[in-house]
C-alpha cells in the first residue's frame, strides 16, 4: 500500500494541505471493511428482537409472553419492568421530577417505543417470538404539535412536565425591550421546522457482554460520542465507569449526529446479557430505524426583528418551542442551545430578547443531527432577512451586507456572548458574488421570468459554529441551578502518538470516525512534524474506554476534528519531537534547535549530512534508555489532552461562548417552479466557505457535498411525517424519500480561508454548515419565485399548491370513498369482484364455517366460532418489511342469506391496529358459478400504517385475491381471479422483506 | 413451482465469486444473510431491507439484484458475484475501485459494495453506456455521504478507461 504514489516526494511542501488518496479506501471498496455486523461474535452469542408499541400513547394494560419464552430457541423474554430492576433511569437533560427508561414502563407515549425485547438464539427466531407477545393496551389520547402540547387539554405525558413543557426560560442581552419600543420597523416570521433525519445507511448496531465475577459490562456498539454519555449509561446500569468498557468497531457506516442515540438501547442490550448471562447482538432494522431511532427536534418559533428603515437590524426577539418527543434524552435540550451564543447569525445586533421552551410530545425522542440546532435557528433567522428585504423593498443582498459583522472586528464578541473567532464576511460576500456567477443568474431570472417562468433567487449568510462547549448545555439552567451543579465548561481533546521498538509511529485519537477520512488526516499531520511519510504513519480511531485516553468530549459530532482533535494530534507530535531533538542533538553533537526532521532522519539544520534514520532515534528508548540524555525522559509514547480557554461557562447573566469555531458560509441559489406541477428545480446553487485552514481539500469539498445533499432533502422532500393520532407515516424509504443522483445538484464550491486563532491547525469544522445554510436558501429562493410569505418545509409540490391554489377542493359528498375524512393513520378503501364456480349457497356456507375460513385466510393459523355471527382469528399477514400476527374479531350483520354480508371486525397485534367494514354480494353467475362482489373500507395504525398507502393497498388486493383463489380451490372449481390481483401479486413479491 | 417445507434446511448449491458454495439453509433465510454469516462475505451490506437503499445489491447470472429481496434458496444453480469479486488480486484495485479511491467517491463506505457492483453489471453489459444510463442506474442507490456527484465523475472515468480511451498504470490497494 504506497498512499504517497500520486504526490512527490519533495521534503520541504507539507502533507497538510493535500487531498492525498485516503487511507481507509481499500478495505472500504474490497468489501472488508470492518463494520459491526461485520465482525462475527463470541460463540453461544444471542440475538435480540425488539416488539415495539404499535400505539402513540396508551396505558399497557398487560403483557403476556409466555408462548414467546416457551417458542423455540428463546433464552429470554424482558419487559419493561425486567428492565427496570437490572437498571436506573437514564439522566433528563432539566431538573424535574420525570424518568425516562430505554422501553415503556407501563405506558407507551411514542409509536415504536419498545416495550418486550426477545433474546434468542438467532435473529430470526427472536422474531418469530416477538409475534407470540400478546400486549394489550388501553389507548389514549396523543398529541403531537408543539404549541397544541401545550394547552390545557392537551394530554399530559409526564407528570413531571406540567402542560408539558420541561423547561421555559427568558434570557435578555442588552435593552430588546427599549430598542423594540423605539424601532422605527417591527418585522417578524413565525415559521415551523419539520422533523427530519440524516438517516446513516448503516443502521444502529450492539454487542453486549456481561461478567458477573467482576460485575462488569463489554459493550461494543457504533456509537458516535459524546463520551459524556458514557457516563449516564455506567449510570443506569448501576455500575462505576471502569466497570463499563465501551468499545466502537474500525469502521462506522455514516452518522451524521444519529448514531449518538443508539445509547438508550445499550442499556437494554446490556441489561438483556446480563440478564441472560451471555452476550447479546442486536443489529437495528431500517423500520426501526426510521420509527424509533432518533430524530432532530422540530421546531415552532416566533422571530421579530427591530430594524430601521434602511434594514439594519437592532434588535431580535426570538420565541422558540422546541419539541424533544416523548422523552427529554440526554444530551437534550442541547439542540436548543447549541446555537445560543450565535442567535445573532453573522449579523452584528446589539441585543437578544429569547424565550425557549422545551416541550415534549407522542413523538420518537430527538438527539444529534446534522446541523444540530443550526437548520432551526437559520431558517428563522434568514427567512426573516427576506422578509426585512420584501417589506422594506429592500434588495435581500444589501439587507444581509448592511448587518454583517464588520470586518476588522474579530475576535467579535455576540450580543448572547459567542466570540467569533476569525473571518472576513464582507470579502467572503464579495467573492462569493464574483466567482458564482450573481450578475449572470440575475439574468438568468430575469429572462424566465420574461418568459412567464416562476423563476427566484435566495439568499443565506450563516456562521457555522464547531467544537462545542460542553458547558453550553448549561445555559439551560438557571444562574442559581448552575451555581449548585458547578461550572460546566471546556472540551476536552485527546491524542497519543507512539512509537514503538522499530521506531515506527501510531497515533491513536478518540475521534470515532464515520467516513470522514480521520485516519487519513492524522497521518498527513504527523508526518508532517517528524518529517516522516504519511505511509509511515498508522492511525487509530476507535475507542476503548478501558484503555485509551479519552473524555466526556471525546467523539465525532460538533464538527470538531480538524479543528480540535487534527489540532490535538499536532501538538502530541510537536512535544515528542522536541524530545526527540534533544536525543539526536546529543547523538549528532549538536544543540537541540539545529535540529530539524524531514525525508526520514533527524538533521542538523546547517550541516544537512549530519544526520541519523529517525527511525533509529526514535527506538532508542526502547532498547537504551539509559544513553538518553538525563532531561528526555521517555519519547515512546505521548498523550495530550487540549481544552481550549476560550470555552468558559455560562456567565450569571447567561452569555455563553456555545462553540469555539465559527466558519462562514454565504450561499445563493436560483430556483425554476414547474407552472403545472410546482415541482422546486434548483438551477443554480452557489456555496462559499470559510471554515480556517483546509488541511485536506477533497474531503473539505466531500463534507460540503455531502451535508449539501442532505439540505437538499430537507429542503425538499424529507419529513418524519405523523398523523394527527401519532402514527408514524414514513417507516421505510419509500416513504421517507431521500434524495438520489437524480434530484441532487452539483453545487459550485468556493473557498477562502482565514485561519482560527484559537486552534492549533488554524482549521475550523466545515462538517455542518450546509445543513444549515441551505434548507432556507432554497426556501428563500422559492419565497422569491413565488412572492409568498410564508414557506414550510418540505417544499412538497402539494404543500406549494395548497399555498398557491388554496386547499383542495373536498371530493363530491355522497360517494362512499368521501364519507368521512381519517381521522389519523391510514385508510384504505377497496372494491372488486371474483368469480367461483360453485354456487351463492355453497360458498355462503364456506363464508360461515371457520374450518373453511381457516383454510381460505391468508396466513390465518386458528378461527373460533363465538356465536353464529361472531368469530375470533389469529392471522399473520406482511406487507414490505412489516411482518406480523394479529388477533381478529369479525362480526356478521345484515345477513340476507345466500345474497350477501356485512362484515364488521377489529384487528390488533404488535405491529399495528386496525378497524374496518366490508360487504360481499353473491351473485348468480353464468354455468352455475357465482359472482362475488366486495366492498371494504378499513383504517389502519400503528407500525403498518408507516408503510405506503400504494404498498398497502396492493398488499390488501393481494392477500384478498389469495383469499378467493384460495375460496375458489376449496369450492372444488379453479380460480377465476382477476388479472389486476395477479400483476399487483408480481410488483408486491419483490417488495416483501423482513427477516423471514 | 417447487414447495419447500418451510421448518426444515434444504442443500443449496451456486456459485459465489468463483467458488463452489455446497450448503444447506432454510427457505426463508434471505441471501444477504446467507452470504453474510453463513459464509462470511460480509462485504454486501444491508441498509434497508426492503429493496429500497441499494447497498446490498450483488450480481446474479450478470444482472444487478437486491440480495435482501432474495432468498438464498433463489441463487440455486446461479452463478452470484459481490464486491469481493471486483479487485485483481489481494492487494490490488480494480478499474472501478481505482476510480472510486482517485475521486474520492466514497466517505463511509457503506453503501459503495452495492453501488460497485451495480456499476460494474452496468459496464460488462453495456460498455458503451452514456452519462445518462449511469446515472440512471445510480438513482437505485442511496449514499448520505458524498453528494453523489464523486461517484458519478468516478464512474464515467471507470467506464473510459475500460473502453479503452484512456490508460492508467495498475494502482496498488
Amino acid at each position: 500500500m504506497n498512499v504517497n504514489a500520486a504526490a512527490s516526494p519533495g521534503i520541504a511542501a507539507p502533507w497538510v494541505g493535500r487531498s492525498v488518496p485516503r487511507v481507509e479506501d481499500p478495505a472500504l471498496l474490497t468489501g472488508r471493511g470492518r463494520f459491526i455486523d461485520d465482525l462475527g461474535v463470541r460463540p453461544g452469542t444471542l440475538h435480540a428482537a425488539i416488539l415495539r408499541s404499535p400505539h402513540a400513547h396508551a396505558n399497557i394494560v398487560s403483557i403476556d409472553i409466555e408462548a414467546a419464552k416457551q417458542a423455540r430457541g428463546v433464552a429470554a423474554v424482558l419487559t419493561g419492568n425486567d428492565i427496570k430492576a437490572l437498571t436506573a433511569s437514564l439522566v433528563v437533560g432539566v431538573k424535574a421530577p420525570v424518568e425516562c427508561w430505554p422501553i415503556a414502563v407501563g405506558r407507551v407515549r411514542y409509536v415504536g417505543e419498545p416495550v418486550a425485547i426477545v433474546v434468542a438464539e438467532s435473529r430470526y427466531l427472536a422474531e418469530d417470538a416477538v409475534d407470540l407477545i400478546d400486549a394489550q393496551y388501553d389507548a389514549l389520547p396523543a398529541v403531537i404539535d408543539p404549541l397544541r402540547t401545550m394547552e390545557a387539554e392537551a394530554p399530559l405525558l409526564h407528570e413531571g412536565f406540567p402542560n408539558n413543557i420541561a423547561s421555559d426560560r427568558r434570557f435578555k442581552y442588552g435593552d430588546p425591550d427599549r430598542v423594540f419600543a423605539e424601532a422605527p420597523h417591527t418585522i417578524a416570521v413565525t415559521i415551523r421546522y419539520p422533523r427530519n433525519s440524516c438517516t446513516p445507511i448503516e443502521t444502529y448496531g450492539i454487542v453486549a457482554e456481561y461478567d458477573s465475577g467482576e460485575q462488569a459490562f463489554d459493550v461494543l456498539a457504533n456509537f458516535q460520542g459524546p463520551f459524556s454519555i458514557h457516563a449516564v449509561l455506567s449510570r443506569a446500569l448501576k455500575v462505576p465507569g471502569n466497570r463499563l468498557r465501551l468499545r466502537t468497531p474500525p469502521d462506522s457506516g455514516g452518522s451524521f449526529g444519529v448514531k449518538q442515540g443508539v445509547f438508550p438501547y445499550i442499556v437494554l442490550i446490556a441489561a438483556a446479557a446480563r440478564a441472560t448471562g451471555r452476550p447479546v447482538k442486536w443489529i437495528e432494522d431500517r423500520l426501526e430505524h426510521l420509527t424509533a431511532s432518533v430524530s432532530a427536534t422540530n421546531r415552532a418559533t416566533t422571530l421579530r426583528a427591530a430594524v430601521t428603515g434602511e434594514g439594519r437590524i437592532l434588535a431580535l426577539d426570538w420565541d422558540q418551542v422546541e419539541d424533544c418527543g416523548a422523552h427529554l434524552r440526554a444530551p437534550e435540550p442541547a439542540t436548543l442551545y447549541r446555537m445560543h451564543g450565535n442567535l445573532t447569525g453573522a449579523y452584528d445586533i446589539g441585543h437578544v430578547a429569547v424565550r425557549n421552551r422545551v416541550v415534549v410530545t407522542n413523538k420518537t425522542p430527538t438527539g444529534l443531527n446534522r446541523g444540530f440546532g443550526g437548520p432551526q435557528v437559520y431558517f428563522a433567522l434568514e427567512r426573516l432577512v427576506q422578509r426585512i428585504a420584501v417589506e422594506l423593498k429592500l434588495d435581500p443582498l444589501d439587507v444581509i451586507t448592511r448587518n454583517l459583522v464588520p470586518s476588522g472586528a474579530f475576535p467579535y464578541r455576540t450580543a448572547p456572548g459567542a466570540l467569533l473567532d476569525s473571518g472576513d464576511y464582507q470579502q467572503a460576500l464579495a467573492r462569493g458574488i464574483r466567482e458564482g456567477g450573481l450578475a449572470e443568474l440575475r439574468k438568468r431570472r430575469d429572462e424566465a421570468r420574461a418568459e412567464g417562468r416562476i423563476y427566484g433567487i435566495g439568499f443565506a449568510a450563516v456562521v457555522e459554529p464547531s467544537v462545542s462547549n460542553m458547558g453550553y448545555i448549561t445555559t439551560v439552567l438557571t444562574a442559581a441551578e448552575r451555581r449548585k451543579a458547578g461550572p460546566k465548561n471546556g472540551a476536552q481533546a485527546t491524542a497519543t502518538i507512539s512509537i514503538d521498538p522499530v521506531g515506527s509511529v501510531t497515533v491513536h485519537v478518540a475521534s470515532v470516525p464515520q467516513g470522514q477520512g480521520h485516519r487519513t488526516v492524522l497521518a498527513q499531520v504527523v508526518a508532517d512534524v517528524l518529517g516522516l511519510t504519511p505511509a509511515d504513519i498508522r492511525v487509530n480511531a476507535e475507542i476503548d474506554t478501558a484503555k485509551d485516553a479519552w473524555s466526556i468530549a471525546s467523539g465525532n459530532y460538533a464538527s470538531r476534528f480538524a479543528p480540535a482533535v487534527a489540532g490535538t494530534t499536532k501538538l502530541a507530535a510537536e512535544r515528542l519531537a522536541a524530545r526527540l531533538a534533544r536525543v539526536a542533538a546529543s547523538t549528532l553533537n549538536t544543540e537541540t534547535d539545529d535540529i530539524a526532521f524531514a525525508g526520514g532522519f533527524a538533521l542538523s539544520k546547517r550541516n544537512p549530512d549530519n544526520r541519523i534514520a529517525f527511525s533509529r532515534i526514535a527506538a532508542l528508548s526502547h532498547w537504551s534508555p539509559g544513553a538518553l540524555p538525563d532531561d528526555v525522559g521517555q519519547t515512546i509514547r505521548e498523550t495530550v489532552f487540549w481544552t481550549p480557554p476560550e470555552l468558559t461557562p455560562p456567565d450569571d447573566s447567561d452569555h455563553i461562548n456555545s462553540s469555539l469555531c465559527y466558519g462562514f458560509i454565504f450561499d445563493f441559489c436560483g430556483v425554476e417552479i414547474d407552472r403545472v406541477t410546482l415541482q422546486t428545480r434548483i438551477d443554480r446553487y452557489v456555496t462559499m466557505h470559510d471554515c480556517g485552514t483546509i488541511l485536506h481539500p477533497a474531503m473539505v469539498d466531500g463534507q460540503v457535498r455531502g451535508g449539501f445533499a442532505q439540505a437538499v432533502g430537507a429542503a425538499l422532500y424529507e419529513e418524519y411525517a405523523y398523523a394527527p393520532d401519532g402514527s408514524f407515516l414514513t417507516g421505510t424509504f419509500a416513504d421517507y424519500l431521500l434524495p438520489t443522483v437524480a434530484e441532487v445538484p452539483e453545487p459550485i464550491i468556493l473557498h477562502m480561508q482565514t485561519p482560527s486563532p484559537f486552534t492549533p491547525l488554524g482549521s475550523k469544522g466545515v462538517g455542518e454548515g450546509n445543513c444549515m445554510s441551505t434548507p432556507v436558501c432554497i426556501a428563500n429562493a422559492v419565497a422569491d419565485a413565488l412572492g409568498v410569505e410564508n414557506i414550510e418545509l418540505p417544499l412538497l409540490p402539494a404543500r406549494l399548491a395548497e399555498t398557491l391554489r388554496g386547499a383542495e377542493t373536498p371530493a363530491p359528498t355522497g360517494t362512499a370513498k368521501a364519507k368521512d375524512a381519517p381521522k389519523g393513520g391510514r385508510k384504505l378503501i377497496g372494491e372488486g369482484t371474483a368469480t367461483v364456480r360453485a354456487s351463492p349457497e355453497q360458498i355462503w356456507k364456506m363464508l360461515l364455517d371457520p374450518m373453511t375460513l381457516q383454510a381460505v385466510i391468508p396466513g390465518c393459523h386458528d378461527v373460533r366460532k363465538i356465536s353464529e355471527t361472531h368469530f375470533r382469528a389469529d392471522v399473520t399477514l406482511g406487507v414490505g418489511p412489516v411482518k406480523g400476527r394479529y388477533r381478529a374479531t369479525v362480526t356478521l350483520s345484515d345477513l340476507d342469506q345466500p345474497h350477501g354480508v356485512t362484515l364488521t371486525g377489529t384487528a390488533e397485534g404488535a405491529l399495528g391496529f386496525g378497524s374496518g367494514k366490508g360487504r360481499i354480494t353473491l351473485v348468480p353467475g353464468e354455468n352455475g358459478g357465482t359472482t362475488v362482489r366486495y366492498v371494504y373500507e378499513a383504517e389502519i395504525g400503528g407500525k403498518v400504517a408507516s408503510i405506503g398507502g400504494r404498498l398497502l393497498d396492493g398488499a390488501a388486493r393481494v392477500v384478498i385475491g389469495q383469499f378467493f383463489a384460495a375460496l375458489a380451490r376449496q369450492a372444488g372449481g379453479s380460480a377465476a381471479s382477476q388479472s389486476i390481483v395477479a400483476s399487483a401479486m408480481a410488483g408486491i413479491r419483490r417488495l416483501f422483506g423482513g427477516r423471514r | 413451482m417447487t414447495r419447500m417445507a418451510a421448518g426444515q434446511r434444504h442443500r443449496l448449491r451456486f456459485v459465489l465469486n468463483g467458488a463452489a458454495v455446497d450448503r444447506e439453509c432454510e427457505p426463508r433465510m434471505l441471501l444477504t444473510d446467507f452470504i453474510r454469516h453463513e459464509i462470511g462475505a460480509t462485504g454486501t451490506h444491508v441498509g434497508c431491507e426492503h429493496g429500497v437503499c441499494g447497498a446490498c445489491t450483488v450480481s446474479i447470472d450478470g444482472r444487478p439484484a437486491r440480495a435482501c429481496l432474495t432468498l438464498a434458496l433463489q441463487a440455486e444453480g446461479c452463478e452470484v458475484r459481490t464486491v469481493e469479486s471486483l479487485a485483481g488480486g489481494p492487494d490490488r484495485l480494480g478499474v472501478l475501485q481505482a476510480a472510486f479511491r482517485r475521486n474520492h467517491a466514497l466517505q463511509c463506505g457503506f453503501c459503495t459494495a452495492g453501488i460497485l457492483m451495480s456499476l460494474d453489471t452496468l459496464l460488462a453489459r453495456r460498455p458503451d453506456a452514456t452519462e445518462a444510463e449511469i446515472r440512471d442506474v445510480l438513482t437505485g442507490h442511496l449514499c448520505r455521504c458524498t453528494g453523489y456527484a464523486p461517484i458519478v465523475k468516478a464512474a464515467l472515468e471507470a467506464a473510459a478507461e475500460l473502453k479503452g480511451e484512456t490508460s492508467r498504470e495498475p494502482v496498488d490497494a
